[in-house]
């Protein structure tokens, strides 16, 4: 397969990263760690208040989107990554709001509808 | 026969074919919590009536093993940064923390798991169960999976830095997604299981 690598990018295997860059990612996750154990802390504190349930559906979903979205972004690197994996993720978020969708779409009330 | 495009980057993608070989696993990933998610919903609200989490499952106890997850995804994304800085005792050290604290999540869920079998509260039991078991049991087995590679890289895999400190970088890149991404679907089971 000497080809196939004969084909890569020059600069590829160079895993010599600037040291202040990897600093400044460093102290990114450590905000972002911060950020995550405050809005743990705020998950837990917001079940105790008396919301209805539809309003505490929400209120936990949209906290748990916000960490999730962090972790995505800054510890998986998503917000800087490679059009292909966006592509891939795009796909992949497309089919899960469907699967998430679609069955309450069809649901009332404990019923089916034909 | 060489494994093409292990550390070097393909010119058309910029990926390494382990990077996109690891998103792609984890969007099945991402379809199969779903479906678990769609049926806990379905079942849910279907349901005459379905107790809240917090009056039937250990909330603190729970809070203290999201509070570690959270933790063992830094110290993965720490020994990542380290194998960029070329720091491999600093590595070692992180990753040492991350196979730990995954321990440490697993002992916590012992104990949650020992408690609800003492009081007879099984799969069988009800829907309620029946759900927390499944979701809970399936993300377990993922923490354990994730340990288990973790702590290769830690032990026998590290090997491969001394001959292709590039490549074994990638590889602890990669099983840090996979880890991440546990963390991830942690952070949605917690609310919707044990909260609401």
């Amino acid at each position: 397969m000497a080809t196939d690598h004969a084909a890569t990018s020059e600069h590829a295997a160079d895993v010599h990263h600037d040291p202040a860059e990897i600093d400044r990612h460093v102290r990114v996750y450590i905000t972002v760690f911060v950020a995550l154990m405050a809005l743990t802390l705020i998950t837990v504190a917001v079940s105790y208040l008396d919301l209805s349930t539809p309003m505490a559906v929400a209120v936990a979903l949209f906290i748990a989107t916000i960490k999730g979205s962090l972790v995505a972004c800054y510890f998986m690197h998503l917000i800087s990554e490679k059009k292909l994996i966006y592509a891939v993720l795009a796909i992949t978020v497309f089919k899960f709001v469907a699967l998430m969708v679609l069955p309450v779409l069809t649901h009332n009330n404990g019923y089916w509808i034909p | 026969m060489e494994i093409p495009y292990t550390f070097q980057e393909r010119r058309d993608t910029g990926l390494t074919n382990g990077k996109i070989g690891i998103w792609l696993f984890l969007a099945s990933e991402v379809m199969l919590f779903g479906a678990l998610f769609a049926s806990y919903i379905l079942i849910r609200v279907g349901a005459p009536s379905w107790p809240r989490g917090d009056t039937v499952l250990d909330v603190p106890m729970a809070t203290f093993n999201t509070i570690v997850l959270i933790g063992s995804s830094v110290t993965m994304v720490m020994a990542w940064a380290s194998l960029m800085r070329r720091q491999f005792g600093k590595f070692r050290l992180y990753m040492a923390a991350t196979v730990l604290l995954g321990g440490v999540f697993l002992v916590v869920k012992y104990f949650e798991y020992s408690h609800h079998l003492h009081l007879g509260e099984y799969p069988r039991t009800n829907n309620f169960f029946a759900v927390y078991y499944t979701l809970t049991g399936l993300h377990m087995l993922h923490v354990i999976g994730g340990m288990a590679v973790n702590a290769y890289f830690w032990g026998p895999g590290a090997k491969l830095y001394k001959t292709n400190p590039v490549w074994f970088t990638n590889r602890v890149e990669h099983s840090g997604l996979f880890w991440h991404f546990v963390d991830l679907v942690w952070i949605f089971l917690f609310p919707t299981l044990y909260l609401l």
